[in-house]
């Protein structure tokens, strides 16, 4: 089983190892990038210079606010007193926890109802329908902000809020794509030649057309994490995210930036934007660049450059 | 250009693309010549390179290929021609029709739309109503109603299609029409009608046609000369009736036993699959499959040979045998090939 | 009909799809009709047997196919398999149902699930009817019916993914996935027609095996008469959702009775050096089966149509047409210019008004009666009874038309008013022998 399993998933990354070319490129600076964030989320505790909202050393002496980037604060403080770089460092945890989370949120959400509504079809597919454009069609950034706000009476302004926020935006994305997506299946030889095994719709279902509908996801899930960090850093930027207390959020630090920058503070605004910036190229150069490799419409059969060998010689051919 | 020349003479043309994996040689080595009013069939089975070689006789061929020999038409070589001139030709001089007529016609214009576009774009002093007349002219030999010269494309069905395709590649009378597969899609009834509207076509306006199909029965009905095209080369190439009657080249004889007919009694059919056009077998590239193969099959290429009957075959059968070595014409041991190594 | 012994009894089956209309037809709730797809047929399969159903596209034979394995579901009739109503099962019933039936279908390279292995697809049916779940006992299964179908040695082909085999392997895996259940029938949906002609015969041959090896019962749904002749018991040839000749093939091919039998046969092409293109097929295509001719269904085709056949308004609409195709510019602009607006000839009916534009049905009259002249031998003629000018416009009736039935004639049974001895005022030739 365990062979087995190395053995599809070889085959489902061999494309990107047989990718050559721009989309070559892309796709490993993407996975370069986003694994630097994925490494720095990870080794929080041990390369964080100080804990995200620590603002005095260990002798109980506050750290002077504002402060130039220094060798005991390589990116500076700041207005609270709290080291730049272990926020950013914390950050990129908070993000990728947030955006993962909320990831397989709408993931389970909308996968599934995709899958039933497009298999299934029917009034209950085109009343599903009717509700998703109507949440597609709401500004997403409001409907964040009313999820978060709704929330968060329950839940406090933490990492849980925030992640179901972003969910409530992205469900209506992955059920549109995976419903139409299985739409079209439906119509594949193999989807009926199951139903004529005798299969049932569950099996039909999950071994048929989820099957072959998944291998959509990694692109669009790719592509929504990079959007859905600049919902988070939005929401926080606009205070309706992650409190301070809670952890470091790089659109609250960016926001609390603002007026630094008027007066030549650069450094607190600079890194959490920074990272915002990186880690939202990253994830959409993977994105875009798995797009590239995986989808076969896009990948065009390269033509390698051929000479004709000079005829063999006249006198054969009678 | 002499008056009894062929109107198309292709002479040693070779076509390769390449891949990962090495040049395909999808087309290497073809001579075939067309005259005016003749049809011309190309058959073979799938893979062997007679849709490249239709593709490379009008220069629709994907950047990078690698092309050389020499595609006479009219005694003007079209691999020297530019595009602007090769796309100047299209119509007037040489027509192509192609399997799926939807994709080519375009959804948004009316039929009279396309008509005019390309009558006026080679044409364009003609008036309007010399237009129009032309265009009902060329529908009407299809067959198709002048009531619906003003409907869109996806108002006919399939056959209604293709017939007009055929009349919209006709309307400036060519001289040289390429079909690739044109009637693959169609059911028997409405194939036998465009079959017979290709046979009229050459009849009434002399017309050379070179007709690819997989369907022996197309050829025998339809063509004057049959080119049978084996990994990238003519195995043999004759008249018709000939070819069909005495095959010269096991392949050709081994290919219409295995075709189902009415007639049919038993089954045949050749071992094996046609070979990778990246690496095929070495000398004659029919010799794995083939059930006369001799020593020297396997040793050296064939020598085009013209026979008493008027075909010229590419097959140590038919020597030359001062050519064959020493004890060459000994059967060959041949590897098994298993019951699913096939297309 | 009905025969004890058969092990697949089909009577007056009837698949329609409702057509879906306009918006608007929808909210008012208007019946905008439905595709007669499979319209009122029967025939039985013999436990043993191989009966083909031929058609060209439109006719029906794939619905009817897919409707013996209830995947699509029947608007009337009865299925009988082995005695047991089908249509009256329930799913679950259904699913178990499919046990027996096994379906091939057209394209090999879409009916195999591109993410599973051949192993995992071979031995599916085997789980989902829950036979075996031994991870060993599968395995063993799937490379015994791998190499009765050719896919030997099976260890080369259990781990492969259907991208990794060719169009004949494909259908090879496909046959074995279809046979690992052991079924009484199997229903093949053109099994060859998408292969390389040179496989086809293997793939019939690997047919022929299996069905004796494992008592098989094949319905074979095709295109292509000259498969089915040599592949079938007996032969049904559908036109437009109903079967117009039904009989053992030797009969069918010997003596093809109904016009259109005649017509496809003739139509083939034939490897045969010594024939030619055959001139004088029927025109047109198979028409629309939302609204399907009267009568008869092929009469506006067939060579040899007559007065009872169901001549109507639109056939009318088709000769004029057809008339102003062929007759040039010239002959088109005169001639439209003295009728009035056709739309009204495209209803169904056996009394059409002709309008005139200039108000007098006499010259419409006129008009029809020298088209007549010109082209007596057009089989429209045989089927209008009078044609009457009124102010406006001429009216034209129809002779009557009747649906044909099949009925037995010589060896087989034939749907055509010619072999109808009541309509036999049948100035028409004995069919060819």
């Amino acid at each position: 089983m365990a062979s087995q399993l190395i053995a599809r998933a070889g085959r489902a990354f061999g494309p990107v190892r047989e990718a050559r070319g721009v989309p070559r490129w892309i796709v490993w600076a993407g996975i370069v990038l986003t694994l630097l964030f994925v490494v720095m989320a990870l080794t929080a505790p041990w390369i964080s210079p100080y804990a995200f909202d620590q603002y005095k050393d260990a002798s109980g002496q506050r750290f002077v606010k504002q402060q130039a980037p220094s060798s005991a604060h390589p990116f500076g403080t700041n207005v609270q007193s709290t080291d730049v770089m272990s926020r950013v460092i914390w950050g990129a945890r908070t993000e990728l926890k947030v955006v993962l989370f909320a990831v397989v949120v709408s993931l389970l959400v909308g996968l599934p109802l995709g899958l039933l509504s497009g298999y299934f079809g029917g009034p209950v597919d085109r009343v599903l329908v009717l509700i998703m454009d109507a949440l597609f069609a709401f500004p997403y950034l409001l409907l964040a902000i009313v999820i978060a706000f709704l929330l968060s009476d329950k839940f406090g302004s933490g990492v849980a809020t925030a992640a179901f926020a972003i969910s409530a935006v992205y469900i209506p994305q992955y059920f549109r794509v995976v419903r139409n997506h299985v739409v079209s299946l439906r119509e594949e030889s193999y989807v009926e030649a199951a139903r004529a095994l005798g299969a049932r719709p569950r099996t039909v279902i999950g071994r048929y057309v989820f099957q072959n509908v998944v291998q959509s996801v990694p692109v669009i899930a790719t592509l929504n994490a990079a959007d859905a960090i600049l919902t988070l850093a939005a929401l926080g930027f606009l205070g309706y995210g992650i409190q301070p207390t809670d952890a470091a959020e790089w659109g609250y630090d960016s926001s609390r930036a603002l007026s630094d920058a008027g007066a030549g503070i650069w450094w607190t605004g600079l890194f959490p934007g920074m990272a915002i910036v990186l880690l939202v190229t990253g994830l959409t150069l993977l994105g875009e660049g798995l797009n590239d490799v995986l989808n076969p419409v896009l990948r065009r059969r390269k033509m390698e450059p051929v000479t004709l060998p000079p005829r063999a010689p006249q006198e054969d051919r009678a | 250009m002499s008056a009894n020349g062929p109107v198309l003479d292709v002479r040693d043309l070779r076509v390769w693309y390449g891949s990962t994996r090495g040049a395909v040689r999808a087309v290497d080595g073809v001579s075939i010549q067309i005259r005016a009013g003749e049809v011309l069939g190309l058959v073979g089975e799938s893979g062997c390179g007679k849709s490249t070689l239709g593709r490379g006789v009008m220069g629709l061929l994907p950047d990078g290929s690698a092309v050389d020999g020499q595609v006479l038409f009219q005694d003007t070589d079209l691999l020297k021609v530019s595009d602007r001139q090769l796309r100047r030709m299209r119509g007037p001089d040489i027509a192509l029709i192609f399997q799926e007529p939807m994709t080519r016609l375009n959804p948004l214009m009316r039929i009279e739309d396309h008509f005019s576009e390309t009558i006026t774009a080679h044409e364009p002093k003609l008036s309007k109503a010399e237009v129009r007349r032309r265009s009902l002219e060329a529908l009407g030999g299809m067959g198709i109603p002048p009531t619906r010269f003003r409907n869109y494309p996806h108002e006919f069905s399939g056959g209604m299609r293709q017939r007009i395709m055929i009349a919209l590649a006709l309307v400036l009378r060519p001289k040289l029409v390429i079909a690739d597969e044109p009637t693959t899609a169609l059911d028997v009834l409405v194939e036998a009608q465009i079959l017979s509207i290709l046979a009229d076509l050459k009849r009434n306006f002399d017309t050379a046609l070179l007709l690819i199909t997989h369907n022996l029965g197309i050829v025998a009905e339809a063509c004057d000369r049959v080119a049978v095209m084996y990994a990238g080369r003519i195995a043999e190439e004759g008249d018709a009736r000939t070819v069909f009657s005495q095959p010269a080249h096991p392949y050709t004889r081994e290919l219409l036993r295995s075709v189902i007919s009415l007639n049919t009694t038993g089954l045949h059919y050749i071992p094996g699959a046609p070979p990778s056009l990246i690496d095929p077998p070495a000398a004659c590239k029919f010799h794995p499959r083939c059930p006369d193969a001799m020593r020297v099959c396997a040793q050296l290429a064939p020598v085009e040979q013209r026979l008493s009957a008027g075909q010229r075959v590419e097959c140590w059968l038919h020597g030359p045998g001062d050519r064959i070595p020493e004890g060459g014409r000994e059967p060959l041991e041949q590897e098994r090939i298993a019951v699913a190594e096939e297309a | 009909m009905a025969d004890a012994g058969a092990l697949l009894e089909v009577e007056d089956l009837q698949v329609h799809f409702p057509l879906r209309g306009s918006f608007g037809a929808r909210l008012v709730g208007k019946d905008v009709g439905a595709v007669q797809a499979v319209d009122g047929i029967s025939f039985s399969v013999a436990r043993g047997e191989v009966l083909g159903i031929v058609g060209e596209s439109g006719s029906g034979k794939t619905t009817l196919g897919r409707a013996l394995l209830r995947l699509v579901d029947p608007t009337g009739g009865s299925i009988r398999l082995e005695g047991e109503d089908v249509l009256g099962l329930r799913e679950r019933e259904v699913r178990a149902m499919r046990r027996k039936v096994q379906m091939v279908f057209q394209d090999p390279h879409a009916s195999l699930n591109p993410a599973m292995t051949i192993e995992t697809a071979v031995g599916h049916p085997l789980r989902i009817h829950g036979v075996t779940r031994d991870r060993a006992d599968i395995r063993n299964r799937v490379s015994a019916v791998l190499e009765r179908v050719g896919l030997s040695p099976p260890d080369q082909y259990l781990g492969k993914y259907p991208s990794d085999l060719s169009g004949g392997q494909k259908q090879r895996a496909v046959l074995a996935r279809a046979v690992i259940l052991s079924p009484s029938l199997l229903v093949a949906d053109e099994p060859v027609s998408m292969l390389d002609m040179s496989v086809r015969a293997k793939i019939l041959e690997l047919m022929l095996g299996l069905k004796n090896d494992l008592d098989l019962t094949y319905v074979y749904i095709t295109h292509d008469l000259a498969t089915a002749k040599f592949f079938c018991d007996r032969v049904a040839i559908m036109y437009l959702g109903r079967i117009v000749e039904i009989g053992a093939t030797e009969e069918i091919f010997a003596n093809p009775r109904h016009p259109y039998t005649q017509s496809l046969l003739r139509a083939i092409p034939d490897p045969d050096p010594s024939r030619s293109i055959p001139r004088d097929l029927p025109r047109g295509e198979v028409p629309d089966a939302a609204e399907p001719p009267l009568g008869c269904r092929f009469h506006p085709r067939c060579p040899k149509a007559f007065a009872p056949c169901g001549w109507e308004a639109r056939d009318l609409h088709d000769m004029l047409e057809q008339r102003w195709a062929v007759g040039g510019q010239e002959l088109f602009e005169a001639e439209r210019l003295q009728l009035g607006d056709l739309a009204g000839l495209d209803q169904p009916g056996s009394r059409a008004t002709v309008p005139s534009a200039t108000g007098t049905g006499d010259d419409v009259a006129t008009l029809l009666d020298r088209i007549r002249e010109d082209d007596s031998r057009e089989r429209i003629w045989h089927g209008i009874e009078s044609i009457t000018p009124r102010p406006g416009g001429a009216v034209i009736e129809f002779h009557p038309g009747h649906d044909p039935v099949l009925r037995p004639v010589g060896g087989a049974e034939v749907a055509c008013h010619l072999y109808d001895p009541e309509l036999a005022e049948v100035p028409e030739q004995a069919p060819p022998a």
